[in-house]
């Protein structure tokens, strides 16, 4: 039995960013890790899967992109390297192949029980990522013998399916990636989707994560929103990380030939049954598009006036099809795999402490979870909009750091 | 988002401050949020039924209201009947403008938009050989709904349009008609 003064759970960017902020208030420290760092960047994506984000939005307590790329995307390999050097540049304490298979209250901190060996603490971050497992709606019990259902997490190239066609539920980030890399292999593939975020890779001669940097859009606070839930709930921008910028979109999947659906709304034994609501959040979805625009805009206006910037633009609102589908004869229609891109949840089934809501949610107040010495980061507007991304959860690490050595120094009511 | 946001009296006549307050109060309490709606009917005479609607359940309790409210139904002329009251499918086009509508004004209540007139027309297109038996193939319902609003308020074509985007995103009759739903028939 090992013991610290606190143990990080996860060596993703958010654990290492902790680390960094941990080591710099000489908080004593390690951090346990089930597979190397970046394990789910390295084990749990599909091949072609670049970040969303730019390179140089990947701004860490202490560590930043140098190469001559800024604009471009990482690819997992790289985005491995980027942390496995993060970890390396700030010495992360970091214990690899070390699984963690329970963390216990105890007197005055938790024991942490992990398949090589167990530990004492006084404080715990959990880092262990928003996307430990894939939801899949329950209807998906009910497709027919012979359709194989798989999540995003399995997911790796086309080459991996049958030949027959396919049905991707979801149309956020995942969901649109893998109908476009889908429909290229050569298969018919149908997308349900539901609400959704649009937004253009670029705009006015700028990526537009870079227009939602300068103009602060991801830098807002928990204060600054005025319904919290809804702020986490906003699933992924439909972006991709392409060499070449591409715009991914509804239309642009239907130009290249992927039919669209509304939201899956239930089984029978041979058909799938679309909701009617495809036209309404098509529409939601452009208007949020334009607003976002319109912000960006504004920004300029006010920001940057003077400077030699495209015109405005808008872009063509999402076309619908004349007659949605409402229901779908999978036999008929050739599909043998259905993807459920339908968002990822955390896994806390090895937390035996009573934090969870009845929904199986943490709860925490910006990340200061409803326990002595507990914290969370990484999970999706934990005290700011960025703070999922790898360059917004530093700023989170250094405010839950603050608190944390506070914590460990009986300080805290002093610090807050 | 407008200046009249922070001014207290309703803009539209809706009570947004009370309606957020249940929206809060519910989500602490979610069996009160578990509601029935009732309605019960009773045949006239050929396609003439009358429908009567009083009590729900809600927050826990059996609701009673001070007056029972009817609605007859019938079929046209052109059905071969007596055309006393409006048929069943053009009371569910009905049901529809109320649901979008009462959504409308709460969304504008609450984002501080004046609204001076809300106006729709619907239209819901139907093959008789779905109800007539002609072709299996073809629904007995409608193939597709149709709403137009026509809204005068005090705000941007993009800010009307979201509003009737939120309408629609929150309308328990746009889902009632956009998605399944299980019915059980039995008889006593």
């Amino acid at each position: 039995m090992r013991d610290i003064s606190t143990l990080i759970i996860g060596a993703g960017q958010a654990g290492l960013a902790m680390s960094h902020c941990l080591s710099q208030r000489s908080v004593e420290h390690v951090l346990l890790e089930r597979g190397q760092v970046a394990n789910s960047w390295s084990t749990e994506r599909w091949d072609s899967l670049r970040l969303l984000t730019p390179n140089w939005q990947s701004r860490l307590p202490g560590f930043a992109y140098t190469g001559d790329q800024p604009d471009g995307y990482r690819n997992m390999a790289q985005t491995v390297d980027f942390l496995a050097s993060y970890a390396q540049q700030i010495t992360a304490p970091v214990e690899t192949d070390t699984r963690v298979l329970s963390v216990e209250p105890m007197a005055n901190g938790y024991m942490v029980r992990t398949d090589r060996g167990d530990w004492t603490c006084r404080s715990v971050v959990i880092a262990t990522g928003a996307c430990n497992i894939a939801n899949v709606p329950s209807c998906a019990a009910d497709l027919p013998a012979g359709v194989t259902s798989m999540t995003p997490l399995e997911y790796r190239n086309p080459a991996q399916l049958s030949d027959g066609n396919v049905l991707v539920v979801g149309a956020s980030a995942t969901g649109v990636q893998l109908a476009s890399e889908l429909r290229r292999s050569g298969r018919q593939v149908t997308l349900a989707t539901g609400e959704h975020v649009r937004a253009p890779r670029t705009y006015r001669g700028r990526d537009i994560k870079w227009w939602m940097d300068q103009t602060g859009i991801l830098d807002m606070t928990l204060a600054e929103v005025d319904d919290i839930k809804r702020a986490r709930g906003v699933p992924s921008l439909q972006l991709i990380g392409s060499p070449t910028k591409e715009t991914i979109s509804l239309n642009a999947l239907q130009a290249i030939g992927v039919q669209i659906a509304g939201r899956v709304m239930g089984m029978t034994e041979t058909d799938v049954q679309f909701s009617g609501s495809l036209p309404n959040v098509c529409s939601l979805a452009d208007l949020k598009m334009n607003r976002l625009l319109k912000q960006i805009d504004e920004w300029i206006e006010t920001h940057a006036s003077n400077e030699m910037i495209e015109p405005s633009y808008r872009l063509r609102n999402t076309i619908v099809p004349k007659d949605p589908l409402l229901r779908l004869n999978l036999k008929q229609a050739g599909i043998e795999t259905v993807i459920w891109a339908t968002g990822f949840k955390p896994d806390y089934s090895w937390l035996n402490v009573p934090v969870l809501t009845p929904r199986g949610e943490l709860r925490h107040d910006g990340g200061v979870v409803d326990a002595p010495g507990m914290y969370v980061l990484g999970l999706p507007f934990l005290r700011r909009r960025k703070s999922s991304l790898i360059d917004g959860v530093g700023d989170d690490a250094r405010d839950l750091a603050t608190h944390l050595s506070a914590y460990l120094n009986g300080t805290l009511a002093a610090a807050a | 988002m407008t200046q009249t946001q922070a001014t207290p009296e309703q803009l539209n006549g809706v009570n947004v401050a009370a309606l957020l307050g249940a929206r809060e109060a519910l989500e602490n309490a979610p069996e009160a949020a578990e509601f029935t709606w009732k309605a019960t009917s009773e045949w006239q005479n050929g396609a003439h039924t009358r429908m009567e609607m009083n009590g729900f359940f809600g927050l826990g309790e059996e609701h009673a209201r001070n007056k029972t409210f009817a609605i007859d139904s019938d079929h046209p002329e052109v059905f071969a009947a007596t055309d006393v009251a409006p048929t069943p499918v053009e009371i569910v086009l009905a049901g529809l403008a109320g649901c979008l509508t009462a959504g409308i004004a709460s969304v504008a209540e609450n984002r501080g938009i004046k609204l001076r007139s809300v106006k729709a027309s619907l239209e819901g297109d139907m093959n008789l050989y779905g109800i007539l038996g002609v072709d299996s193939n073809v629904r007995n319902g409608f193939r597709a709904v149709r709403v137009r609003y026509d809204i005068d308020a005090d705000a941007s074509e993009e800010d009307i349009a979201a509003l009737v985007a939120q309408s629609q995103k929150r309308s328990a009759v746009f889902d009632i008609i956009t998605n399944p739903t299980n019915v059980f028939v039995t008889v006593a």
